[in-house]
């Protein structure tokens, strides 16, 4: 495992994601600047696909801005899985600008979209802050959006910037997810905290929390079994989880990740919201980003929610999960090509 | 299913209803607001296009702008054209004729191929056949072990090959063994994979190519957005799939993701996905989905369901218990676990024609619990007590009450329902558990 990893500056991102000291390069290696937007470059490129949509490429290709370029856009963005209600605003503020005279070209329209979907997804760097012992990471979401595999990444990272982690499996509903974690905490060196098949995830969710505190370690990590957030009684039951996190430590879960597939649709939104009223959410994991997934759902939660990105993720290696820039993102996304 | 679909498209016709006639303005404005509800469905932006030229042509043609009930007109315009989108009849997976048939699962990380594998395996082995499934899955850790644990579950065996990352030869071999050990269905599961993923997406050509499957079915995430149409472009030009499973369907996800894999490959969405359980996998008909869009209900699924969990002989001899008056509380706990069976009472509710509406306007919750604590009740009773209520003194209620985590009263309510109803049954002679819904709501 020690090749994986990626490389310095995929370190120094995830460092300044947790508020961490920047760890040495290794010897022989010249850091560089790889992350998102690059990835996903790269990703784009060896798919049979453009970057862009078609539609944003026949609009930043316009001399002109004309009804057509508005109605066009509309669609792009709705082709994005954006929204109707964040695809209306955003087109409206373009169209302002347009108005006051600061686009006249489809060249200008590309730099002004990306800038504001960057503004609208994130003022702020995204932060994980480790400021507790431990620091109680809860990671919730739907069936099959990619929350073990989180919680995998999540704990190597963690491990390979010093810190001590502690790595809950609660998820005791889908069969051999218990083993399928095993697998990640050995890779990454965690404490493996787990019961039974069908055991109570409180129970287990309770064990990780208070083992993390007596270890003296510095994150607890609990995967949660993926449900719909449509299924009362289990988003009772993931309620649950966090109250009795709560008494081990009154102040946890400090962090709790809503892991989102990127190619959902509008139902997201429903997602975010249902899962903010049962665990009191602080941010989002966009998995499955791959270019042909773009994620704009993300978008229609940080407006409709303020619930921000942190993590993005897209695809299965390791140094796929990567801290959220929402500029790189907004260009991966919505800038042309070059 | 489609809830808020069905919500819209109810808010735009009660919109037309009752103003007689219709002018092009009013139609317009209808299509606009089918166009947004559509999209916010997540029906993909092309398919949508397709579908209100088609609606809104008909609708100002003579039928509807003439018409005195225009709204039903309208109604029933977008219900054809969905059905018409969807095919126009449920499509059964295709079986070879010189067995065994070989079914290959493909799709994207997180759809949940392996689950429906073991839904898929599970449905057939109650339509008497004899299943095999085979864990390809090599690249997600423990998605063999997964799959080897449903398998268990359903009584089907799996051919799996631990420490091997041959995916390609695990398939081949999957198949020999089915041969081999005379199994007339194998079901294949593969890994997820992206569709830029050009390595990957050449693994599931190689698999295909080794093993020559009856059909390649491609599972779908019921909460895709846009993306579906790529995804079934993409899936298509690879291992030019056969049919659709469509998965997760049981959460509020409009599910438009159905209409666009439909409209963009052609191809039958064969089975849909309604829950955790293992056998909660439907064949998928068209057009009671389309009417269901629609808000009227879906009763024939709600039949087939109670179908498949009620046998005959104890439908027959719970009627004559009926009849003659000699219902236990035994019979009823039976009864009750078998409506349960059906799946969720929100769910089960939720197919019943107007009950949305019903429910909305009464804003009534559907309890499953309230089952459960009446459940909880009968259980805590002692064979003798369900058997003859009437023993039941009131230490007997106290006693219940405690080791069912109720109270004395919700005992009593119970007792004196069932009381109720037995003595209505009596007076009947005939029908079938009236006071149900009693129970049900308090």
């Amino acid at each position: 495992m020690s090749a994986e990893g990626g490389d310095a500056a995929d370190r120094e991102a995830w460092a300044e994601l947790f508020g961490l000291a920047p760890p040495e390069p290794e010897q022989g290696e010249t850091p560089r600047r790889r992350g998102l937007f690059r990835r996903l470059r790269e990703n784009l490129s060896a798919g049979p696909r453009q970057t862009i949509s078609p539609q944003l490429a026949g609009i930043y290709a316009g001399k002109l801005v004309t009804q057509d370029t508005w109605d066009e856009l509309e669609e792009a963005l709705i082709s994005a899985d954006c929204g109707m209600d964040a695809t209306l605003q955003l087109v409206e503020e373009l169209r302002q600008e347009a108005a006051e005279g600061r686009i006249t070209s489809g060249a200008d329209v590309s730099g002004a979209l990306w800038r504001a979907v960057a503004q609208h997804m994130a003022p702020e760097p995204a932060r994980i802050r480790l400021e507790h012992q431990p620091t109680v990471i809860l990671v919730v979401g739907v069936n099959g959006s990619g929350k073990t595999t989180t919680v995998g990444k999540l704990a190597y990272r963690l491990a390979q910037l010093g810190q001590s982690v502690v790595i809950g499996a609660a998820d005791t509903f889908r069969a051999a997810a218990i083993d399928q974690l095993a697998v990640w905490a050995e890779r990454s060196g965690a404490h493996f905290v787990r019961q039974g098949q069908g055991a109570d995830p409180g129970a287990v969710a309770y064990d990780t929390v208070a083992s993390a505190k007596a270890r003296g370690a510095d994150v607890a990590l609990i995967d949660t079994a993926g449900r719909l957030q449509t299924q009362h009684n289990l988003m009772e039951e993931l309620r649950k989880v966090a109250a009795v996190v709560r008494k081990v430590d009154e102040s946890a879960p400090h962090e709790v990740l809503l892991v989102l597939d990127a190619t959902t649709g509008q139902n997201g939104l429903s997602q975010a919201r249902l899962f903010d009223q049962a665990a009191d959410l602080s941010g989002v994991v966009l998995t499955k980003l791959d270019g042909t997934a773009r994620g704009g759902i993300a978008l229609a939660i940080r407006r409709e929610l303020g619930i921000p990105v942190k993590l993005v993720g897209s695809g299965e290696k390791l140094e796929d999960l990567q801290p959220f820039d929402a500029q790189a993102f907004a260009r991966a996304i919505f800038a042309p090509d070059g | 299913m489609f809830d808020a679909l069905t919500d819209k498209l109810q808010g735009i016709f009660s919109g037309l209803k009752g103003r007689g006639k219709l002018t092009e303005s009013d139609i317009d404005q209808a299509m606009r607001a089918i166009r947004l509800s559509l999209l916010e469905a997540d029906v993909s932006l092309p398919v949508v296009k397709q579908l209100t030229s088609a609606i809104g042509a008909r609708a100002k043609g003579a039928e509807v702008m003439e018409s005195l009930t225009p709204d039903q007109q309208v109604v029933k315009i977008v219900s054809d054209e969905l059905t018409a989108l969807m095919g126009e009849s449920n499509v059964a997976l295709p079986l070879a004729s010189k067995p065994p048939t070989i079914v290959l699962m493909a799709g994207l990380q997180g759809s949940g191929k392996t689950t429906c594998s073991a839904k898929l395996a599970r449905y057939f082995v109650h339509q008497g056949r004899a299943p095999m499934l085979v864990a390809c899955d090599v690249h997600r850790p423990a998605a063999a072990e997964q799959l080897a644990v449903l398998g268990g579950q359903v009584g089907v065996p799996v051919h799996r090959e631990e420490g091997s990352t041959d995916a390609v030869g695990i398939a081949t071999r999957g198949v020999e063994e089915a041969r081999r050990t005379g199994r007339d269905l194998v079901i294949v599961d593969t890994a997820g994979r992206l569709t830029i993923d050009a390595e990957m997406m050449d693994e599931l050509v190689r698999i295909k190519q080794a093993i020559d499957p009856t059909s390649v079915v491609l599972v779908v995430d019921a909460m895709t957005g846009q993306t579906a149409v790529e995804v079934a472009k993409a899936f298509g030009e690879a291992v030019d799939f056969d049919g659709v499973a469509l998965t997760k369907l049981d959460g509020d996800a409009r599910g438009g993701a159905a209409l666009s894999v439909r409209a963009v490959s052609g191809k039958p969405i064969l089975f849909v996905g309604t829950g955790e359980k293992l056998e909660a996998l439907e064949p998928f008909h068209p057009d009671r989905m389309a009417s269901r869009i629609l808000g009227m209900g879906d009763v024939m699924s709600l039949i087939e369901r109670a179908q498949e969990n009620v046998t005959v002989d104890d439908a027959k001899r719970l009627e004559e218990k009926v009849r003659s008056g000699s219902l236990t509380l035994e019979d009823f706990l039976d009864q009750m676990q078998q409506v349960r069976k059906m799946g969720p009472m929100s769910q089960v509710l939720g197919m019943l024609p107007g009950f949305r509406n019903v429910a909305k306007a009464k804003d009534l919750q559907v309890d499953d619990g309230q089952l459960e604590r009446v459940e909880a009740i009968i259980r805590s009773m002692t064979l003798q007590e369900r058997r003859n209520p009437d023993v039941i003194n009131g230490s007997r209620r106290r006693r219940i009450a405690a080791g069912s985590g109720t109270s004395v009263q919700e005992v009593n309510q119970l007792l004196s329902q069932f009381k109720q109803m037995r003595k209505l049954m009596k007076q009947m002679g005939s029908g079938r558990m009236p006071a149900l819904g009693g129970l049900l709501g308090r």
